[in-house]
């Protein structure tokens, strides 16, 4: 008895090349039935419709954008009018003069690589939160990044998104027709990337998360027409009495169900050409995907980006270097976004938000880097926000260990989106009262 | 109260099917049959005691390039600085050349050592170890795409394995030293009066007691005591220059700790091990929540753990007596465990290859399809490693999973690949041999053919599915064959319960 497997293929069993006539497999034409798309309609589950009407409160969209890593918010928004931020960052810290003003003579400016976001704030399509955070602050990635997520100081629990689809499918909230049920189930959120993220998780409607359309169906039935029948009794069973007993085969089901249903549509969406040209970077591509999503009239109303990368320990570089890279990426392809979402008369449609687990420690370190921090900057983009900077750069004097004390709680930006923009009902959804921030322009 | 042990009895093809699985990677009928003979003292150890099975690919140092990435020589240093200094951009155009060009063969040489350690997981006779190398690439994740070294990735790789089912202390101690590990969490420039708490946290939250069993100050503590913990080329460097010789207090320990103080501090503290033996659950038995306070864990685990936690204390951190009780319990063999595991990507494709003796094909597209699952090797996500569990399952994920399995049984390119490459055949009739002895025929008998084959790749037969292979079959004049075994497996792994072992 051996547990050797020789690849080299010295095994007993036969090998041929996978050629020739006895290949049944291989040349058969593939027969392919509009099973798929029949199925998807007549479903009685959350799938992925068309929105009705664009342009009225049904169409709302929200888009989070997530910085991995921690991003170094007084590197991103500058406090240029603090002489202790220059004293505890000699070498990284960047100086006025190569910083992009946000006028009114503010005492903050945006790094010179963020022209995609100044050119975005004024057109009046970008506004800074500053100085957000939550208190007794978390300085792991992983934690920080759930009480984020959850919107919870425990970092447990359902995501917070999951919860607002939650509300709006089974309505413990007000909704936006302002009744407690809503005959259709709300659409499923999609994250672009492998896997969702714990924000988008509820307990009802599971979030759609793909790296990319091409890979979002199964080859099988190409090898043989015959097989696509079997394959779609097999995978669209859904959950049933006898799965249910088994948590994981149970769930496995549902999602085999979904990726069914949903494959289709979305392949569809996305193959359409952008009516602006993206940047290659990651996160252009990202977000080149989900306007085109939008465009496809796709009835999602959350969708959920990230990039990574943040965590700049060592070497971040001052007006050039890794951080302003990152910088760089993040302001172009928000900047071709809102662009292409102009040109598609969405624009009005799409309320982003970007955040970041936590700041960077105020004063840099041995490496020419930053460590974990706590408070930091966010910033909401679109045409209803209100444009400018929201609230007063954290104190650098008043430190707390070496870290800023917040000033705005994240929860409290959350619930002004909640409130003012998706007309839900934050107390419930973030099982908590936060003052609703008032992001949006009146009117 | 603890767990009982598995009887003999108890032990046949489908708990054997079940131990290789998760001990290893899977197994053939023909593996499956001779573990279940054996009974399960005999299997356990068997599998456990890989040293004394051959090992025919030793992997030696100089297996890859240690000298691609290297740091800047002072000759290299002195002529930049005069390039700089000159003005000759020339000379700088040249050096930075060079310098894109070293990085550019490393990641190269990242790409073989993927591959290298792929075929290995795939044809090893010493599954356990590899399963063990996996684990602790996941515990001490580190990734590449920051430290930039594929030679000290391979190293880190070598020292799982040598450790992989050896004492947990010793491999604590040995990864405050390891190179790739101390770039990828930056004490390589931490020194007295500028301490990088980076390790020091890590070692604690994720690497040994969990969170919630230290303090700040703990961390405070425990990165001056790894200050001057660095490297230099391919080797551990102690600076003492740079070490913090203060007297600090880590987990109630005082004195003027070195980062082996520190080690020694963690083993002291009893939530090292149930740390240790919740992740080793977690990853072999069946998903729990590792930082869950003791009272809300689920009885059956928590109490399985519990055994687990003992053996290995018992053993003084060793690793084999530990799993020995889990593998040997009754507990593993329950339906609380059983086909309740979401395999991984890497478990996925290794399985698939060696359990149904599929060619191994390219490589490269089982690299990628890994990446795109979740699990890029040597690139885990962060320094908590892969979630694992449901996080490995989504929408499409689902379909990249589906569709490696096809690209295995019958050489059919994943989307965006040249279709027309040539790819071996896969002949998946000798699976159907031991069926074929057991009742002469009836390995041309479609009804025992299809239940068969749901037994082998599922671990159990479900009539509906059952239904479904018969009336392909039908469709195919009920002719058991080449073909049509093969249309039976590309179904069978698509379905949702292929994704559980």
């Amino acid at each position: 008895m051996s547990l050797h497997i020789d690849p080299s293929g010295m095994n007993a069993y036969t090998r041929r090349l996978f050629l020739g006539k006895s290949l049944a497999f291989a040349s058969a034409a593939a027969t392919v039935p509009s099973f798929i798309q029949a199925s998807a309609l007549g479903m009685p589950m959350p799938g992925l419709g068309l929105s009705s009407i664009p342009g009225v409160d049904e169409g709302r969209i929200l888009v989070i954008v997530q910085f991995g890593g921690g991003n170094d918010g007084l590197n991103t928004v500058v406090p240029i009018g603090h002489d202790d931020y220059y004293r505890v960052r000699p070498t990284i810290g960047i100086a006025k003069q190569n910083t992009l003003d946000l006028g009114r003579g503010r005492d903050v400016a945006l790094h010179p690589a963020m022209e995609g976001i100044k050119s975005l704030y004024d057109e009046g399509l970008c506004t800074v939160v500053q100085g957000t955070g939550y208190p007794n602050p978390n300085r792991s990635h992983f934690q920080s990044m759930d009480v984020w997520h959850t919107a919870d100081t425990s970092g447990t629990g359902a995501g917070w998104i999951g919860r607002y689809l939650d509300s709006e499918c089974c309505g413990f909230g007000k909704g936006e027709s302002g009744q407690a049920e809503r005959e259709t189930p709300s659409q499923p959120a999609i994250a672009i990337g492998r896997t969702a993220p714990l924000a988008m998780e509820g307990g009802k409607i599971k979030p759609v998360a793909f790296e990319s359309a091409d890979l979002f169906r199964w080859t099988g039935s190409e090898i043989h027409g015959s097989l696509e029948k079997p394959y779609e009794e097999l995978t669209m069973r859904g959950s049933s009495e006898e799965s249910a007993e088994h948590p994981m085969a149970d769930f496995l089901m549902k999602t085999a169900l979904d990726a069914q249903v949903s494959s289709d549509l979305i392949r569809k969406a996305v193959s359409q050409r952008p009516m602006t040209e993206f940047p290659g970077t990651d996160l252009g591509r990202q977000l080149q995907m989900v306007s085109s999503m939008i465009r496809a009239g796709l009835g999602t109303r959350v969708y959920y980006v990230s990039m990574g990368g943040f965590d700049t320990h060592a070497e971040q570089g001052n007006v050039n270097g890794s951080h302003a890279n990152l910088l760089r990426q993040f302001g172009d392809a928000l900047r071709a976004f809102y662009t292409d979402l102009k040109r598609q008369e969405n624009d009005g449609r799409v309320l982003t938000m970007c955040f970041s687990e936590f700041g960077r420690r105020v004063g840099q370190n041995a490496s020419g880097g930053t460590d974990h921090g706590t408070a930091a900057p966010m910033f909401l983009f679109g045409p209803m926000v209100k444009q400018g900077v929201i609230g007063d750069h954290p104190s650098l004097r008043d430190l707390d260990n070496g870290d800023l004390k917040y000033k705005i709680d994240f929860r409290s930006v959350y619930a002004g989106i909640l409130e003012d923009w998706l007309s839900a009902d934050s107390n419930e959804i973030l099982r908590a009262r936060y003052r609703p921030l008032s992001v949006l322009a009146k009117g | 109260m603890s767990q009982g042990r598995i009887r003999d009895v108890d032990f046949g093809y489908d708990q054997a099917r079940h131990l290789l699985l998760r001990a290893g990677f899977g197994g053939t009928p023909d593996q499956i049959r001779v573990l279940a003979d054996w009974g399960a003292e005999k299997a356990v150890d068997y599998i456990l005691n890989y040293e004394d099975v051959p090992d025919p690919d030793r992997p030696l140092p100089d297996r890859f390039d240690r000298d691609i990435i290297r740091p800047v020589s002072a000759d290299e240093r002195r002529m930049y600085a005069n390039a700089r200094s000159r003005g000759d951009e020339d000379a700088l155009a040249q050096l930075r050349l060079r310098q894109q060009q070293a990085e550019r063969n490393d990641r190269r040489q990242m790409r073989e050592i993927q591959k290298w350690w792929l075929a290995r997981m795939i044809s090893t006779p010493r599954p356990f170890q590899e399963k063990m190398t996996l684990f602790w690439h996941g515990h001490f994740a580190t990734s590449f795409r920051t430290i930039e070294n594929s030679y000290h990735m391979f190293m880190q790789n070598q020292l799982f394995r040598t450790h992989a089912a050896g004492n947990f202390g010793d491999l604590l101690f040995a990864i405050i030293r390891d190179p790739a590990m101390l770039a990828y969490l930056d004490n390589n420039d931490s020194r007295k009066g500028q301490p990088n708490e980076n390790l020091a946290r890590e070692l604690m939250e994720l690497f040994s007691l969990g969170l919630g069993n230290y303090s700040e100050r703990d961390i405070k503590e425990g990165a001056r005591a790894l200050t001057g913990y660095s490297f230099r080329d391919d080797s551990f460097e102690f600076n003492a220059g740079n070490h913090d010789t203060g007297r600090k207090t880590i987990l109630g320990v005082s004195g003027n700790l070195d980062g082996d103080g520190f080690v020694k501090a963690i083993l002291s503290q009893r939530a090292t091990s149930v740390y240790i033996c919740r992740k080793f659950y977690n990853f072999f038995a069946t998903e729990i929540d590792i930082t869950a306070r003791e009272r809300d864990l689920p009885k059956e685990p928590a109490r399985m753990i519990a055994d687990v936690d003992r053996a290995m204390r018992r053993a003084n951190f060793e690793v084999k007596p530990a799993l020995r009780e889990l593998f040997l319990s009754e507990h593993f063999y329950s339906d609380a465990v059983v086909r309740e595991q979401i395999k991984s990507p890497v478990g996925l494709i290794v399985g698939t290859v060696r359990s149904m003796n599929t060619p191994v094909r390219d490589l490269s597209v089982l690299l990628d399809a890994l990446d795109l699952m979740g699990q890029n090797i040597f690139f885990p996500p962060s320094v908590k490693g892969w979630d694992g569990g449901r996080t490995w399952i989504n929408t499409s994920t689902l379909y990249v999973r589906q569709n490696i399995l096809a690209y295995l049984l019958t050489g059919k390119m994943p989307q965006g690949y040249d279709a027309l490459a040539a790819s071996e055949s896969y002949d998946p009739m000798p699976l159907l041999a031991q069926l074929d002895k057991a009742i002469p025929g009836s390995g041309r008998e479609p009804a025992a053919v299809t239940k068969y084959l749901l037994r082998f790749a599922l671990g159990q037969t479900s009539g509906l599915a059952d239904e479904t292979l018969r009336s392909f079959l039908a469709e195919h004049q009920n002719v058991v064959n080449t073909e049509t075994v093969t249309g039976l497996l590309l179904l069978i792994s698509a379905m949702p319960e292929y994704q559980l072992c």
